[in-house]
């Protein structure tokens, strides 16, 4: 099982590496760990997907609240939540192959972002189930390259995810 | 007005009310101690950079004030980083600047660079990478807010030679903002009703007072609620003189090497109030079997602590101090009568077996030093000490009366420590005696530190029990290794001559009836003394919990009659 984690953190020098730091002295498994900019200057959002075997996301935000440049910290798991991943996927496909490789990305609403004499790429958004089926598909036609970019996270309409501490602010609180 | 980095740095520490620096010079920070000539500060040069930090470590935890540290590059500064694990393991508020090589040489492995926020990362509260002058106004309050507040810690500056030599305009930032850093300070008050409604049931109740009590200054107000509801408080190592130990509610120190009783009545206790301490593996024996009958009260300030080791059912997070005055008022009185008269049975059984009990035999036991030490310092010495059997015994047997009165390494148990902080403490109260309590193994790790002693002229009264062992390993060879004594046996010089040559007076006793005449002879002598007490070789701390055992299941000292 899986714990998906929002985390607002300043964005300055160094804060990625706080957090992965953190990570790895506390033996949380990471899963994957996506950063970017947000509509705030200088505030950036994390999405961290922890591995939940003997992790407690409770523990994962006490600890994230430690570091002095993270504001926010929301576990989204089993929340009304949207989680999406992208994927790059470049399969072998000759000329004669392309059509079968656009409808099986088609049914997956993927589309081809480039085609090459012997490959296409194949680019594709949505959850991790979603990217996992395209490629067993794709798979036998031989992949040559994959990349993806971990999840991201958002909670729907005004609802957020849920706060361990709440009142409390850990070290950090948005007012 | 335009000033540079380094004299920017300097009004900033001023400000902060800095007047004591503990260092070592060094190429890349040469311009910060070129401005502490134009500044009133007090700089230390001690002989190593570890000692600079374990000296503001003692400083600190002394005065309750941060402490400064100041290293070059390099090699300084990663001889700062046992002094700031220790710093970080016991919570002491310390900034640490180092110099960094020039900001356009970062990464270029240049003379004496290293990634020092990078090695420090993981070992500090917080740490910042300086590369030009008007960057540190700002980092330098931000890093005395951060390492003072909240759950207290060490805060580490590393400063570009380039940005200590620029001029810049200084400015003293009036505020601060850090939006991620709002350290908790009440509990919300459903928890403290939950609380509330545990207390009322508890028939064995049993406090545990931590480190935090001494860090938020709950003293009294510990007190006031174990008065109030009559509840027996245990101690941790660094929690001792939270309550005095003459106290009839105290259990003295809990763990590994806790008193009996008090172990006992934890493993028996039906409430666990945890107040300011964080489980440690010291403490709580193997975790499986922990108070196994209790509920848990935990109030910390760090949520991090809670339920890291032990299950809380009802966690308060907050500042202590503010925590006991909201909750103190919502609790009516208690007398636990019967649960206090079993604790009093525990307690007349344990003085039985105590060394002090014994009859006189004529060697020369370190317990009947530190008792000694005891009655000769009315109990009222700041006491400071190395690691390992002697640190025990002094935690058993110099009866805390008073708080921030033991200074010792406890997270991590760092060998080496007490000399430099005893330095420390004796700049943070020369008013005090300050004694340290060493070994022989712990003491020769930095004995290089005398030469500082003597060079400040610090009252420091050092008292070695000299085993020629490292004791307590050697203590766990005897119980679980077959009493293969690996690597355990060790020499020393001749400690009075070692004091001699630094130009301090020394004395040696081997028989009880030396100590006294020993202990008279360092209160009549001005300035530093030097005391070596030979005590027997393969004595053991009792009781002990063996790593891994429940908390009850203690070795005991055998009866000897």
């Amino acid at each position: 099982m899986h714990n998906t984690l929002i985390a607002l953190v300043e964005d300055k020098p160094g804060v990625l590496n706080r957090v992965a730091s953190l990570f790895r002295r506390r033996n949380f498994n990471i899963e994957s760990l996506n950063v970017g900019r947000t509509d705030k200057a200088n505030i950036s959002r994390m999405t961290i997907v922890v591995n939940s075997e003997g992790v407690d996301a409770r523990k994962v935000e006490a600890n994230l609240y430690k570091l002095v440049n993270v504001i926010d910290v929301q576990d989204v798991t089993n929340q009304p939540a949207v989680i999406r991943d992208l994927a790059l996927i470049k399969v072998k496909a000759k000329p004669d192959q392309r059509a079968e490789v656009s409808s099986l990305a088609a049914i997956f609403r993927g589309n081809i972002i480039d085609v090459a004499p012997d490959s296409v790429i194949v680019e594709l958004t949505g959850t991790e189930d979603k990217i996992e089926s395209l490629v067993e598909l794709l798979r036998p036609l031989g992949i040559l390259e994959m990349v993806r970019t971990g999840n991201v996270a958002m909670m729907r309409g005004d609802m957020s995810g849920k706060r361990y501490t709440p009142g409390t602010n850990g070290n950090g609180h948005v007012e | 007005m335009k000033k540079t980095g380094a004299d920017i740095l300097m009004e900033c520490l001023i400000r902060e009310g800095v007047d004591t620096i503990f260092g070592y010079p060094g190429g890349a920070i040469m311009p910060v101690h070129d401005a502490m000539l134009r500044y009133p500060v007090h700089h230390i040069l001690t002989r190593h950079e570890q000692g600079a930090a374990h000296a503001a470590d003692g400083y600190a935890r002394a005065s309750g004030k941060v402490g400064v540290a100041v290293a070059t590059s390099g090699p300084g500064a990663t001889n700062l980083v046992t002094g700031i694990v220790t710093a970080n393991m016991d919570s002491v508020p310390i900034v640490f600047i180092t110099g960094q090589v020039a900001a356009d040489l970062i990464g270029g492995d240049a003379f004496q660079e290293t990634d020092v926020t990078g090695i420090t990362l993981p070992v500090t509260k917080h740490n910042y990478l300086v590369t030009r002058a008007d960057e540190i106004a700002q980092v330098v309050r931000e890093a005395f807010h951060i390492a003072r507040s909240g759950r207290p810690g060490p805060v580490l500056i590393d400063i570009c030679k380039n940005a200590q030599i620029e001029e810049t305009e200084f400015i003293y930032p009036e505020t601060i903002s850090l939006p991620g850093y709002h350290p908790p300070e009440h509990a919300p008050m459903e928890g403290l009703e939950k609380a509330v409604e545990l207390i009322k049931k508890a028939e064995r109740p049993v406090i545990l007072a931590g480190n935090g009590v001494l860090m938020s200054g709950a003293m009294d107000e510990l007190q006031i609620f174990a008065a109030k509801t009559n509840t027996p408080v245990a101690m941790t190592l660094l929690g001792l003189g939270a309550i005095p130990a003459s106290s009839p509610l105290s259990l003295g120190m809990m763990g590994m090497h806790g008193e009996a009783y008090c172990n006992s009545a934890i493993q028996e206790s039906d409430l666990i109030l945890a107040f300011g301490m964080r489980f440690d593996d010291r403490v709580t024996g193997m975790l499986s079997t922990y108070a196994p009958k209790a509920k848990k009260i935990h109030i910390e300030i760090d949520p991090s602590e809670v339920h890291k080791n032990v299950f809380a059912d009802v966690p308060l997070i907050g500042d202590l101090k503010t925590v006991l005055t909201d909750l103190i008022p919502m609790l009516d009185e208690y007398d636990h009568e019967k649960w206090m008269q079993q604790i009093d049975v525990w307690k007349t059984e344990t003085k039985e077996r105590s060394v002090m009990a014994w009859p006189d035999d004529d060697k020369l036991y370190t317990p009947h030093v530190i008792r000694a030490l005891w009655k000769a310092t009315s109990g009222d010495a700041l006491v400071v000490t190395g690691v390992g059997q002697h640190q025990m015994w002094a935690a058993q047997y110099y009866e805390f009366e008073k708080p921030y009165r033991l200074l010792t390494s406890g997270g991590a148990g760092t060998m080496g420590y007490g000399l430099p902080a005893a330095l420390g403490a004796w700049f943070a109260h020369k008013d005090r005696e300050v004694w340290l309590i060493d070994g022989d193994g712990s003491f020769q790790m930095t004995a290089a530190e005398l030469s500082t002693l003597v060079q400040e002229g610090a009252n420091v009264k050092i008292a070695i029990m000299n085993n020629s062992f490292l004791g307590m390993v050697r203590q766990w060879q005897e119980f679980f290794y077959d009493k293969r004594y690996a690597a355990t046996p060790i020499t020393g010089p001749d400690f009075i001559k070692l004091a001699d040559a630094h130009g301090i007076p020394g004395q040696r006793a081997t028989t009880p009836d030396e100590v006294f005449d020993a202990i008279e002879f360092a209160h009549k002598t001005p300035g530093p003394v030097l005391l070596e007490f030979v005590v027997e070789k393969e004595e053991s701390v009792y009781p002990m919990v063996p790593a891994g055992a429940a908390l009850h299941e203690m070795l005991r000292r055998p009866i000897r009659k």
